[in-house]
C-alpha cells in the first residue's frame, strides 16, 4: 500500500517533429519519474530553461494532455484512466493550477471575482449564499479580502494582487496539491518574495503541496524541499534542494548555477562572466 | 575603484536631463486628468557609461525613456524639463520630424521591451533590416549587407538568420537580432528597456553579456531599465532609482549595493534571494501609489517604515549626500538628520503602544 499523493513513473511525451515522410519524434519530457508523500506536504521544485520540457510536465500532472507512455498517479488512480465529468471535476478539485501570468490567464474584460464565484460554484459546490464567505476565506488566506476584489478588473489591480488572487482561486475548493507553472517570473522582482514566502505559509498552515515550476534558482532554493533539474526532457539531477543547489554535481546544473547573476557582483568591475564558458543555446533544435 | 572611462566634467555628458516633468493629460467632460507619470528627474549619463534604471512596474521607468527618446504621443506630454545630448546642439524636442528620424538609429538607438517580439513576424529578418537600418546607413545596398552580416557574426549569429522569418528562431536569436538592428548604425546612445525580462536564467546571461560587448566595442552610452536589482548588479556601472514617478537615489552600483540610503533602496536590496541565503525576506506592506493621486509629501511615506510627520507635509528634494550619491529622503538629508529621524521613528512606536 503506497501512500503517494502524487506518482510519476516513466513518464514521455514525444511530439511528431519535422518531415512530411519521414516523421520523427522527439521526447518533449522523457522517462521522469519521482513521486510525493501524502502525509508530508512539501514544495517540489522542477528547474529548468525553456525547452527543457517543465510546462509539458506540468500540463501532464494537470491531466491537461496525455502522457505518451509511463503512468502518472493522484492518490493511487492512474489519470489516464479519469473518464467522465464527475470523475474529471474531483480531481480539479484536488490539484490546481497557478499559471506564469496573471495578466494572461484573466480575461481583461471580464471581473476577476467572476473567477472566484466560478470555482466556488463549480469546483467547490457552495450554495449561493455562501460563495461570498468561500471567496473571502480563500483571499485571507492569500493576504487580500473579497472587498479589495470584488468588482474589480484585472487592469485595477497590481500584478502581485492579481498573481495572490489566482492563487487564492486556486485555493478555493481546498486542494492537496497546487502546480505552480513560473508563478514569479512576470511578477516584478520586488514582489517576488512575498509570493514565493506564501508559497511557504500554504505549505505550513494547510498542508498543500506544490509542484513549483521555476528557472529562478534563487526562489527555488529559498522556498523548496526536494528539486529536480531537468535538461531536454530528462531528469538530470534531482534531491534535497539545498544539497543540489549548494554543489551541483552534473555539468548542466552547475551551468545553470553559474547562469545565476548574484547581487555581489555589483561589487566586481567584471560584472558578467566569460561568455565562452556559456554557450547560446544549449538545446539543440 | 573602476578601470573603465568614467564620465567626469561637463565635456563628458552625453545625456543631459534636467527638471524633465512628462504627465499623460487626459481630458474628460472638460475636467482635466493628469498622471505624473515622470515628475521632476534630473539626471545625468557619462560617455561610455550604462546607467540603470530601476523601480518596481508603474514607477514611470518606461516613460521616462520614452520621453527622452522623443517617443511621445498623446496623452503623453512634456510639461517641463530640458533634455541635452551631446550630439545634439538643442533640445531634442526642438527639433523637427525629419532631424529627429535622421537622428534616430544613428545617434540614438531602442532595444525595445519584451524585444524577442517585436520583429515583423510575416516578414524576413532581413527586411526587418532594410526597414530600419537601410536609410540611416547611407551605404548601397551590397555593402550594407557585408557591414550587417559583419556585425552578426560578432554577435554570434549566423548570416542565414536574415533569411528566416522570427517563428523561426529562437527566443535568445530573436533577441540578439533586436540587439543587433540597435547597434548596427554605432549609435552614440542606446536606451534599453527590460531587454532581458522575458527570458530564461541561462540565455539572459549571454544576453547581458553581449549588450555589454556591444557598448563597450561601439563605445557609446546607455539607459538600461529593469526592475530586476540582479541585472543591475551584473551591468550597471551607475543605478538610478525611481519610486512613483521621481528619482529617489542615485549611485554608482557597487555603493547602492553597498550602502544603500533611501529605505525603498534598502528593501530593494534586502528583499533579493540568494543562493546559500536562508534568511526570512520581508515583503513591503502596501502597494505602489496612483500616479493621478499621489501622497501628500514624500510619495514613499504610506509604505515608509521611518515615516514621520515631515514626510507627509514636504517632499524631500533629491540632494548629494556625497560627490557621486544622491538621494531624496527627509531621514538621509542633513536639514533632519539620521538620529533625528529614528528617536522621532522611536517615539512614534512608543506612541502607538500607549
Amino acid at each position: 500500500m503506497t501512500s503517494d499523493l502524487l506518482n510519476l513513473e516513466g513518464v514521455t511525451k514525444s511530439y511528431a517533429s519535422s518531415g512530411l515522410l519521414a516523421r520523427k519524434t522527439f521526447n518533449a519530457v522523457d522517462e521522469v519519474g519521482f513521486a510525493l508523500d501524502a502525509s508530508r506536504p512539501e514544495i517540489f521544485a522542477i528547474i529548468g530553461e525553456s525547452g527543457s520540457g517543465k510546462t509539458t510536465l506540468a500540463r501532464m500532472i494537470l491531466n491537461m494532455v496525455p502522457t505518451s507512455a509511463g503512468t502518472i498517479r493522484f492518490r493511487d488512480k492512474a489519470l489516464a484512466t479519469i473518464r467522465g465529468r464527475r470523475a474529471r471535476l474531483d480531481f480539479m478539485r484536488q490539484v490546481q493550477p497557478i499559471f506564469q501570468n496573471p495578466y494572461e490567464a484573466f480575461n481583461p474584460l471580464k471581473r476577476v471575482d467572476r473567477y472566484l464565484y466560478a470555482t466556488a460554484r463549480r469546483l467547490a459546490r457552495v450554495g449561493r449564499t455562501e460563495v461570498d464567505r468561500v471567496c473571502d476565506e480563500a483571499l485571507r488566506k492569500v493576504g487580500l479580502s473579497l472587498a479589495e476584489v470584488r468588482g474589480r478588473f484585472p487592469h485595477e489591480l497590481s500584478g502581485g494582487q492579481l498573481q495572490r488572487t489566482a492563487i487564492a482561486r486556486a485555493l478555493i475548493s481546498g486542494p492537496a496539491l497546487l502546480v505552480a507553472d513560473e508563478p514569479v517570473s512576470m511578477v516584478d522582482a520586488s514582489l517576488r518574495m512575498s509570493i514565493v514566502d506564501l508559497f511557504k505559509a500554504l505549505r505550513d498552515e494547510l498542508g498543500v503541496s506544490i509542484v513549483y515550476i521555476t528557472h529562478d534558482l534563487a526562489t527555488a532554493y529559498h522556498i523548496s524541499d526536494r528539486i529536480i533539474i531537468m535538461q531536454k526532457g530528462r531528469v538530470v539531477e534531482s534531491g534535497d534542494a539545498r544539497a543540489v543547489l549548494d554543489n551541483p554535481q552534473h555539468p548542466y546544473s552547475k551551468l545553470l548555477k553559474s547562469a545565476v547573476l548574484s547581487p555581489d557582483n555589483a561589487e566586481t568591475d567584471e560584472k558578467v562572466a566569460d561568455p565562452s564558458v556559456l554557450p547560446f543555446d544549449t538545446r539543440t533544435v | 575603484m573602476n578601470a573603465r572611462p568614467r564620465a567626469n566634467g561637463a565635456a563628458d555628458v552625453m545625456l543631459d536631463v534636467k527638471n524633465l516633468r512628462a504627465y499623460y493629460v487626459m481630458q474628460y467632460f472638460g475636467t482635466q486628468r493628469e498622471v505624473r507619470a515622470v515628475d521632476d528627474i534630473s539626471l545625468q549619463v557619462g560617455r561610455n557609461e550604462i546607467y540603470g534604471l530601476a523601480g518596481e512596474s508603474s514607477s514611470g521607468k518606461t516613460t521616462f525613456i520614452k520621453t527622452i527618446a522623443a517617443a511621445i504621443r498623446p496623452p503623453l506630454t512634456v510639461i517641463g524639463g530640458s533634455i541635452r545630448y551631446s550630439f545634439l546642439d538643442r533640445d531634442i524636442y526642438k527639433l523637427d520630424r525629419v532631424a529627429l528620424s535622421a537622428i534616430r538609429w544613428r545617434y540614438l538607438s531602442y532595444i525595445p521591451q519584451g524585444s524577442m517580439n517585436v520583429l515583423n513576424p510575416v516578414r524576413r529578418v532581413r527586411e526587418s533590416f532594410i526597414d530600419f537600418a537601410l536609410p540611416h546607413m547611407g551605404l548601397p545596398k551590397q555593402q550594407f549587407f557585408a557591414a550587417i552580416i559583419a556585425h552578426l557574426e560578432r554577435l554570434q549569429l549566423t548570416p542565414g538568420v536574415l533569411d528566416a522569418y522570427p517563428h523561426e528562431l529562437s527566443g535568445g536569436m530573436r533577441q540578439r537580432i533586436a540587439i543587433a538592428l540597435a547597434t548596427v548604425c554605432r549609435p552614440d546612445f542606446i536606451i534599453a528597456d527590460e531587454p532581458t525580462t522575458a527570458l530564461d536564467v541561462v540565455v539572459q546571461k549571454s544576453v547581458l553579456e553581449l549588450i555589454r560587448e556591444a557598448q563597450r566595442e561601439i563605445g557609446s552610452s546607455m539607459i538600461f531599465v529593469t526592475h530586476d536589482m540582479a541585472v543591475h548588479a551584473n551591468i550597471s556601472d551607475r543605478l538610478g532609482i525611481m519610486y512613483a514617478g521621481r528619482l529617489v537615489e542615485e549611485a554608482p552600483t557597487a555603493e547602492i549595493f553597498r550602502s544603500p540610503k533611501h529605505p525603498y533602496t534598502q528593501h530593494l536590496i534586502a528583499s533579493l534571494p540568494r543562493i546559500g541565503d536562508l534568511s526570512a525576506k520581508r515583503a513591503l506592506t502596501g502597494a505602489p501609489p496612483s500616479l493621478a493621486e499621489p501622497p501628500s509629501g514624500c510619495r514613499f511615506h504610506p509604505r515608509c517604515p521611518l515615516a514621520m510627520d515631515i514626510c507627509r507635509e514636504t517632499h524631500p528634494e533629491l540632494v548629494s549626500i556625497d560627490p557621486r550619491h544622491r538621494v531624496a529622503c527627509h531621514a538621509v538629508s542633513p536639514a533632519v538628520g539620521p538620529d533625528r529621524v529614528f528617536a522621532a521613528a522611536a517615539k512614534q512606536r512608543t506612541g502607538l503602544v500607549q
